[in-house]
């Protein structure tokens, strides 16, 4: 050790390596901090008295804290004349978000479970064009949309969103689980149904009890993406009947009060709060939803 | 109804068993039929209605491709695309570049690895919304950036990007790339961890530099996954709408119009139905170029490597 200690060359290497560490450290804490401002900039503002925010800019340290702004942000500040906060909004995206969460998901893996385990003729041309609907760009759904919630009177409705969120997942949906129930041994179907057990049975005894690795993939990959949503929001929905997405926009871009960045901060974090806590919370399988989304 | 020819080991009638055998098709023609309907008819559908008189409403007399010629010669579906192209290329580049950075970093077996990727890839779980308005409110000249750099002594600075036509796109694309960088990292990073130790440890030992190493032996054995971020990055590109609508609104004036902002600009704020669908045409063809070329290239890569063994 004495020996290695005394080589000028090993302690150069070692006074490389050690640089090059840092280097690899400063990049690092350097990017953290761009990714991180945004962040911390709205949870502070989101307590900072807004004469203050006005006089000092949006990033600076709070000389003083209240949670004034996020009583107003959740039930009395006004949006477009309507002075109800975002409290309604909040309550719209979870009962939109939920049951098509909930339903895609459910559907997502029974179709998956058929195309995997119980293939019949012309099953892979019905998957390939289930397909085509993770790709469909929404614009070019958007008429069809609107005639159809017209003409069963769900226009402006949650209930409207709910359907097409579920139309639209199903395709994300029973890909994910499809390409995860492939994994599962041929055998050990064939011999529960030489056993006599049928479609459902094995579905629920063999098939479910192995799902919950995919079916958490699913489950956050939809609510994220449905909660997110603000294409159809926007379009299908106006007023109270407005998920959260929609709100924001409505509320950031009211011209009536542009700059009260305090409610404003604890508007967008309420926005965004759900998706984040499920975010840090189950990150590993949001990670591996959105490489699995993503490449396949 | 059970015939003689019925064995009498088989209790149930035949109904059922054909009900039985079609069952997995029963279950799944719901769905399919779901989907059918969303992805051929909505797009014959909306075709249909590109090529229609409609306006205000929805109508059906056939004009041909007047939409179109209409849609073309439209100042500003011309500025939407040419936004699109501009931004595509900074955005996909851009995230490219720091995911890749960041993963390579990330790769120095590095402490709290976990925590530096939790921090990185957080922006793609809210919304573009939320990302929009929070940096719309950062390139605010009273209130964001600009300001803490200026009450920092360098008073001429300028970042005040979503107030000039000229900058309002880069804004967008920067604010893209910090929300996507973190996604690009994350598949870069799955990538490098893939890579054949064996090889990097064979570069190694012949004297590589550690930048020789990733430019030679590591980089270009994960050249399929360069393809899949870049499509991945395309589609996101092409369908770009919330984050122009929180950060800019498509301004100032008509800056910062993107094809999606047309759609639903013309469709649902000046009654030109024919010609949002058009452009809503538009857009689904820009995906079609994207992804057709990837499906084959995928098909390729496939069957080779099936031949290969």
């Amino acid at each position: 050790m004495a020996d290695a200690a005394l080589d000028p060359e090993a302690a150069a290497a070692r006074r490389r390596r050690a640089m090059g560490l840092a280097a690899v450290y400063g990049l690092l804490g350097l990017f953290a901090l761009a990714y991180l401002l945004p962040l911390l900039v709205v949870i502070l503002n989101s307590f900072r008295p807004l004469p203050e925010i006005l006089q000092n800019g949006l990033i600076a340290l709070p000389r003083a804290i209240g949670v004034a702004a996020w009583a107003d942000a959740w039930s009395s500040y006004c949006i477009n004349g309507v002075c109800e906060g975002m409290r309604r909004n909040f309550m719209n995206s979870l009962s939109m978000t939920i049951p098509a969460t909930i339903l895609s998901t459910l559907l997502g893996a029974v179709n998956g479970y058929v195309l995997s385990k119980w293939r019949f003729p012309g099953s892979e041309i019905l998957f390939t064009i289930m397909l085509f609907g993770v790709f469909m760009p929404g614009q070019v759904a958007l008429m069809p949309w609107a005639y159809i919630l017209g003409a069963t009177g769900l226009s402006n409705t949650t209930a409207g969103l709910v359907l097409i969120h579920t139309v639209q997942g199903v395709s994300f949906t029973t890909l994910f689980c499809r390409n995860y129930y492939l994994s599962i041994p041929d055998d050990l179907i064939r011999a529960a149904r030489i056993d006599g057990a049928g479609f459902w049975r094995i579905f629920r005894r063999i098939v479910l009890p192995l799902s919950p690795p995919i079916l958490i993939v699913t489950v956050i990959w939809q609510f994220t993406s449905i909660w997110n949503e603000f294409l159809f929001a926007v379009v299908f929905t106006s007023g109270k009947a407005q998920p959260i997405t929609a709100a924001l926009v409505a509320l950031a871009s009211d011209e009536t009060n542009v700059r009260n960045y305090d409610v404003m901060s604890a508007g967008v974090l309420i926005g965004a709060l759900p998706p984040l806590l499920i975010y840090l919370f189950g990150g590993k399988y949001f990670v591996r939803g959105l490489t699995q989304g993503a490449v396949k | 109804m059970s015939r003689a020819s019925v064995p009498a080991s088989v209790p149930e009638p035949v109904w059922r068993e054909r009900l039985r055998r079609r069952g997995p098709f029963l279950v799944l023609l719901p769905s399919f039929l779901a989907s059918f309907v969303y992805v051929a008819a909505f797009t014959a559908w909306t075709f249909y209605i590109s090529l229609s008189d409609s306006t205000l409403l929805p109508s059906y007399g056939f004009v041909g491709l007047d939409n179109y010629a209409a849609l073309w010669s439209n100042g500003r579906w011309n500025i939407a695309y040419a936004n699109l192209f501009f931004f595509s290329g900074f955005y996909v580049a851009g995230s490219m570049a720091v995911g890749l950075l960041l993963a390579i970093l990330i790769d120095q077996r590095i402490r709290a690895e976990a925590a530096w990727r939790t921090i990185f890839l957080y922006p793609l779980a809210v919304s573009f919304v939320v990302t929009g308005t929070v940096w719309s409110w950062l390139y605010s000249p009273t209130a964001g950036i600009e300001l803490l750099v200026r009450s920092l002594g360098w008073e001429s600075f300028s970042f005040a990007l979503t107030t000039s036509r000229d900058d309002a796109i880069w804004a967008i694309i920067l604010t893209g790339i910090w929300q996507s960088s973190g996604f690009a990292m994350a598949l870069f990073l799955a990538g490098l961890r893939s890579v054949d130790q064996d090889l990097v440890k064979a570069a190694a030992i012949d004297g590589a530099s550690m930048i020789r190493t990733y430019r030679k032996v590591i980089l270009p054995s994960i050249g399929p996954i360069f393809v899949a971020v870049a499509v991945v990055l395309l589609q996101f590109a092409i369908k770009t709408f919330d984050l122009v609508v929180a950060l800019t609104g498509g301004g100032p004036g008509i800056a910062t119009t993107f094809p999606a902002i047309f759609v639903y600009d013309l469709m649902f704020q000046r009654g030109q139905i024919g010609v949002g669908a058009a452009a809503a045409i538009m857009m689904l063809l820009a995906l079609v170029v994207v992804l057709v070329p990837y499906a084959a290239f995928l098909i390729w890569r496939r069957r080779r490597e099936a031949d290969h063994g």
